[in-house]
């Protein structure tokens, strides 16, 4: 959950007063707020954390970290966790130890 | 050298780790914070390329590790209640709490769902306003600007039906804790270089004089790190104690400004007790007064639980540095990443799940002791 991935921002709008864009991550696409980082227009490059954008890049560092991701394939999993989750779940939770 | 191929420029790295070997006169104990850090070090072999005076220390900057396991069980308490859809990130769901995980809640009938982002939560209690919907808020400064805004956002929607289940960090006052620690044994640290983008550096220039340390903001990538931790090595040989920014390309002195006025706004500092570390002055935020209908804590007041800490589990100790994951005994055979004692073995930012993942199943050879 703690990964900040660089995105392009492909479009800018308010939903319910907030400041939301629409954030493209090397194909995946997905909503991001906008709110603090009122600097960013569209076709700019910025870190997203949990769904909020916190800093702007620029477009080759931004490209060269995607690229990184792309090859640990961890963009997927960070982007849409509750598909990959099963996957790491154990089978059923062992009982750690008993209390006393 | 069989790593130095996975770097994006291996010449750049080759160059990178001469500098810090040619440059090191003397050993040197340096500690990166964060725990994506951590795992990016491990996974390339970073640590390998240092000349052998060179220690990293391995810090405590994975929330999901550090979360203590009385929340843990706060929110397993909370996430069996009926009516509750208990809503939080991923890594979540396998940390250990004293008797089961939130998989193990889920699995029993409970409404436990993964989000990708504390507006997610939102959004689950705006489409369900007859479920109580609460977001579990782990994370450090770098997540804390969302989970505000989600609270801002649920106010301004006047949702009563989401709260949050507040633990959130702060690195500052645990690098001071680390620091006045007895047998501490750190020198140096790296910063975590997204904690910064939104806090800035300004917070680290007391700490590096007081303590005489130099503290070098560090990116995420292979090459960020070696140059990280060339620069603290550079500081450290010169006997210079104060703050650089290894990764200007997404930190400034000031921080993001924005996110600072809404974090103050809607959190205010606390005691916070961290797994394996203990209590640490003023190192957490909670929700302010104005916010308190948003507090999953005050909301649902689950009373009396006795946690209990696996007796074998030694990530305080590996949190602190002491000792290598592979050090404790139950590393790879009783504790593994599908059976977890500890935090550490769960999250892939914890120390010993990245330990556990890239194979370093060897103790390391005994330190010289200069
Ligand atoms: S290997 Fe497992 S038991 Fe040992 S310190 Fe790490 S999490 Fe705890």
């Amino acid at each position: 959950m703690c990964l900040g991935i660089p995105g392009r921002v492909l479009s800018i709008y308010s939903a319910d007063g907030v400041r939301m864009g629409k954030v493209d991550f090397d194909g995946i696409v997905k909503e991001v707020c906008l709110e603090y980082v009122p600097e960013v227009q569209v076709g700019d490059y910025t870190i997203v954390h949990v769904g909020f954008a916190i800093t702007r890049v620029d477009e080759a560092s931004a490209q060269e970290t995607l690229r990184l991701f792309r090859e640990m394939a961890m963009l997927e999993e960070e982007l849409n966790p509750d598909q990959h989750a099963e996957l790491r779940a154990p089978p059923a939770c062992p009982v750690l130890h008993d209390s006393n | 050298m069989k790593y130095l191929d996975e770097f994006r420029d291996g010449a750049l790295a080759q160059r990178l780790a001469a500098e810090i070997r040619q440059h090191t006169t003397r050993p040197w104990r340096i500690m990166e914070v964060c725990g994506g850090q951590t795992h990016a070090i491990i996974r390339n072999g970073i640590d390998q390329l240092l000349p052998p005076e060179i220690e990293l220390i391995h810090g405590p900057g994975c929330p999901v590790c550090v979360t203590p396991l009385e929340t843990i069980d706060t929110a397993l308490a909370i996430a069996a209640l009926p009516g509750v859809t208990f809503c939080s990130f991923g890594d979540m769901l396998r940390v250990p709490g004293s008797r089961h995980d939130l998989f193990y809640v889920r699995s029993q009938g409970g409404d436990v769902r993964i989000v990708y982002s504390p507006m997610d939560a939102v959004r689950i209690a705006r489409e369900n306003p007859q479920r109580e919907v609460v977001f579990f808020a782990i994370g450090f400064e770098t997540t804390a600007p969302a989970t505000a805004m989600a609270v801002l956002t649920a106010k301004r929607l006047g949702l009563r039906n989401f709260s949050m289940l507040v633990a959130h960090v702060l690195v500052p006052p645990a690098i001071e804790a680390i620091l006045n620690a007895p047998g501490n044994r750190v020198q140096a640290f790296l910063a975590a270089g997204h904690v910064c983008s939104v806090m800035g550096y300004w917070q680290y220039v007391p700490l590096a004089e007081r303590y005489r340390v130099p503290i070098v903001v560090t990116g995420f990538e292979p090459l960020d790190i070696l140059e990280g931790i060339r620069r603290a090595v550079r500081l450290l040989e010169a006997g210079e104690a104060r703050v650089e920014n290894a990764y200007a390309r997404a930190v400034t002195f000031e921080g993001n400004c924005a996110a600072q006025k809404v974090l103050a706004e809607v959190f205010e500092p606390c005691d916070r007790a961290w797994r394996g570390l203990g209590v640490i002055p003023q190192s957490g935020w909670r929700l302010r007064p104005e916010y308190r209908d948003f507090d999953a804590q005050h909301r649902f007041a689950i009373g009396n639980l006795h946690v209990q800490e696996s007796p074998i589990c030694r990530s305080g100790d590996v949190l602190q540095g002491k000792i290598k994951p592979n050090q404790c005994p139950a590393f790879g055979t009783l504790c593994t990443p599908r059976t977890p004692l500890g935090a550490t073995m769960v999250s892939s930012e914890g120390a010993c799940a990245a330990y556990y993942n890239y194979g370093r199943m060897a103790a390391p050879a005994p330190l010289h002791h200069y």
